[in-house]
C-alpha cells in the first residue's frame, strides 16, 4: 500500500466533496460511479497477488457500482424527467462545509482507534467515515427521492472502504452477497421512484406526507 | 556565482512574462483551430501602448496613476521572493511567505483605490467583485503554506519550496502535495482572472471582474496593468509549478557555473510554458462559471489545501 494506494483514497474524499457540491443529478450519479470504479481498483490494490477471487470480487464490483447501479439510475432520472436538486434543507456551500468538517474529524478520530499498526496510517479509515458521512447528508438533506438513494449509494461505498481493512479475512461469498444486496435494494429504489413520479408527478419526497384521496 | 544567478532571476522576471500570455493564447487558438496571434503579440501590444498618449479623467486623483505603478512595483518584490527553478530567490528571509502573500493584497488594494479614484458606479462594482474573491483565495493560498511550512519546517519561500525535493521521493507526501497543488492552481486561475473566474477576453460589463476595474486605464498606464498581470501569472506559476514538481537537486556543478545558470533558466522557462499551456487547456475546455458559483469553486481550493495540510499534519 503505497502513495497511490492513498491517492485513491483522497480520489474518494475528493468526489464525496464534489457529490456534495454539485445541484445537477447527472453529475452527482457520475460521481458515485466514479467512485465506485475506484472501490472496485482500491479491492484488488489491498492484495498483494493478483489471485481469481480479488479480481472476482474488483471486476463485479467496477460492474455493479461502476456501470449497472448508475446506468439504473440514469435511466430513472431520465423517466423522472428532472434535471437538478433545486432546493435542498441545506445549501450546497454548507453542505460541502459540513462535508469537510466531517472528513476533518474522520481524520482525527482514525488517529485515536487502535488499530492494527499496518493500516494505522494509511486514508482507509478517513475515507471511510467521510464517506459514510456523506451518505448521510445527502441521505437526510436533499428532497428528492433519487438523490436519497445516491446518498443510500455513497454510504455503502463508505462501509465498503472500511470493509477493505478485513478484506483478507473476509470470505468471497460474503462479499458478493453485499454487493448483490445493494443492486436488489437500488432495483427496488428504481422501481418506488418511478412510482412515486406517476402517482405524484414529482419525486419530491415532501409530497408524500399530503393526503390524497 | 550568487550575483550571476540573482541577475538570471531579475532577467527572466523582467522580460518573460508577456511570453506566458502568448503561450495561452496560443494554446487556446490551437484548441479552437485558428492559427492565433504570434507568440509575441503581448510584446508588440506592450510596446505600442507605451507609445500612446493617456486620457486622464478631471474626476481623478493622484491615486489613480499610483494605483497601476504601485501593483507592478508590488508584485516585482513578490517576484523576488520566489526562486525560479533550483537555485534560491535574491531575497530570502524568515516570514517572508506572509510578506508574499500581502504584497498581491498591496496590489489589490492600489488596483481597487484606483477604480473607485475615477468615481464610476462600474469600476467600484469591478474592485467590489475582486476584493471579495480575493477574500476566499487567500485562505487557500496560506492553508498551502501552511502545509508547506510543516513539510519543510522553514518560514521562508526559499526553502519551503525547494526543502520538499531534498527529502527525496520516497519521504514526500505525494497524496498532500498534489491537493496543494490543484488548491493553488485555482487560486491561480483566480487571481489571474483567468476563465473559469473570469474572461479576459470580455469586455462585457455584467460579468467581467478584472476587466472592469481598469476601464479607464489608457496608454502607458495600460500597458504597466497588462504587464503586472503577465508577471503575477508568471510568479504564481513559479509557486505552483514547485510545488508540482519538488526539483531534486542531484547534480548541481558549481565549477560549471553558466551551463548550469544556462540549464536552470531553460528549466524554468520550459516548465512556466507548460503551466501557462495548462491555464490555456483550462480555458478552452471550461465555460465561465457564473458568478455566484465562484465562493464554491474558492472554498473548494481552501479545502483542498486545507486537506493537504491534514494529510502533512498527519
Amino acid at each position: 500500500m503505497g502513495s497511490l494506494f492513498d491517492a485513491l483514497l483522497i480520489g474518494v474524499i475528493l468526489l464525496n466533496l464534489f457529490a456534495l457540491g454539485t445541484s445537477r443529478i447527472r453529475a452527482l450519479i457520475h460521481a458515485a460511479a466514479a467512485q465506485g470504479v475506484v472501490l472496485g481498483i482500491l479491492s484488488q490494490m489491498v492484495h498483494e497477488h493478483v489471485a481469481v477471487r480479488t479480481l472476482l470480487v474488483a471486476g463485479a464490483t467496477i460492474l455493479l457500482k461502476g456501470m449497472l447501479l448508475p446506468k439504473m439510475l440514469l435511466k430513472a432520472l431520465r423517466d423522472a424527467q428532472i434535471k437538478r436538486e433545486v432546493e435542498p434543507l441545506i445549501g450546497f456551500m454548507p453542505s460541502i462545509l459540513l462535508g469537510a468538517v466531517g472528513t476533518a474529524a474522520a481524520i482525527a478520530l482514525a488517529d485515536r482507534l487502535p488499530l492494527a499498526p499496518g493500516q494505522a496510517h494509511t486514508l482507509i479509515v478517513p475515507a471511510a467515515f467521510s464517506t459514510l458521512f456523506t451518505g448521510f447528508i445527502l441521505l437526510t438533506t436533499r428532497i428528492k427521492a433519487i438523490t436519497q438513494v445516491i446518498g443510500y449509494l455513497l454510504l455503502e461505498n463508505g462501509v465498503f472502504v472500511f470493509g477493505l481493512l478485513l478484506f483478507e479475512a473476509m470470505p468471497l461469498l460474503v462479499e458478493l452477497g453485499v454487493l448483490l444486496d445493494l443492486f436488489v435494494a437500488v432495483f427496488v429504489a428504481s422501481i418506488i421512484l418511478h412510482h412515486i413520479n406517476r402517482e405524484f408527478d414529482s419525486l419530491d419526497t415532501r409530497r408524500l406526507s399530503a393526503l390524497k384521496e | 556565482m550568487v550575483v550571476l544567478t540573482d541577475l538570471l532571476h531579475v532577467i527572466l522576471l523582467v522580460t518573460m512574462p508577456p511570453l506566458l500570455l502568448g503561450v495561452i493564447n496560443k494554446t487556446k487558438a490551437w484548441f479552437a483551430g485558428r492559427t492565433g496571434p504570434a507568440l509575441l503579440q503581448p510584446y508588440y501590444d506592450l510596446a505600442r501602448l507605451l507609445g500612446k498618449g493617456m486620457v486622464l479623467s478631471d474626476t481623478t486623483s493622484w491615486v489613480f496613476r499610483a494605483g497601476p505603478v504601485v501593483s507592478l512595483a508590488a508584485v516585482l518584490l513578490a517576484g523576488m521572493l520566489v526562486p525560479l527553478g533550483r537555485f534560491g530567490a535574491p531575497l530570502q528571509f524568515t516570514g517572508d511567505v506572509v510578506l508574499f502573500a500581502y504584497l498581491f493584497g498591496v496590489a489589490r488594494f492600489f488596483t481597487a483605490s484606483a477604480a473607485l479614484d475615477t468615481g464610476s458606479s462600474l469600476e467600484g462594482m469591478g474592485a467590489a467583485r475582486d476584493v471579495t474573491l480575493a477574500c476566499f483565495s487567500e485562505p487557500a493560498i496560506f492553508l498551502g503554506f501552511l502545509a508547506l511550512v510543516k513539510l519543510s519546517g522553514s518560514l521562508s519561500l526559499t526553502p519551503m519550496l525547494l526543502g520538499p525535493g531534498a527529502l527525496g521521493a520516497a519521504h514526500l507526501p505525494f497524496a498532500a502535495l498534489m491537493l496543494v497543488a490543484a488548491g493553488l492552481f485555482i487560486v491561480l486561475l483566480a487571481e489571474n482572472c483567468r476563465i473559469p473566474v473570469d474572461d479576459p477576453a470580455t469586455h462585457l460589463e455584467l460579468t467581467m471582474i478584472h476587466e472592469v476595474t481598469v476601464l479607464d486605464h489608457s496608454g502607458p498606464l495600460l500597458a504597466v496593468i497588462l504587464y503586472a498581470a503577465a508577471m503575477k501569472l508568471m510568479v504564481i506559476s513559479a509557486l505552483v509549478l514547485h510545488v508540482v514538481m519538488p526539483v531534486a537537486t542531484g547534480w548541481l556543478v558549481l565549477d560549471w557555473l553558466i551551463f548550469v545558470a544556462g540549464m536552470n533558466a531553460r528549466q524554468v522557462i520550459s516548465w512556466t510554458l507548460v503551466v501557462a499551456a495548462g491555464v490555456g487547456v483550462v480555458e478552452s475546455v471550461m465555460a465561465r462559471l457564473q458568478m455566484r458559483h465562484l465562493p464554491t469553486l474558492l472554498l473548494g481550493a481552501c479545502l483542498l489545501c486545507g486537506f493537504g495540510f491534514l494529510l502533512v499534519l498527519r
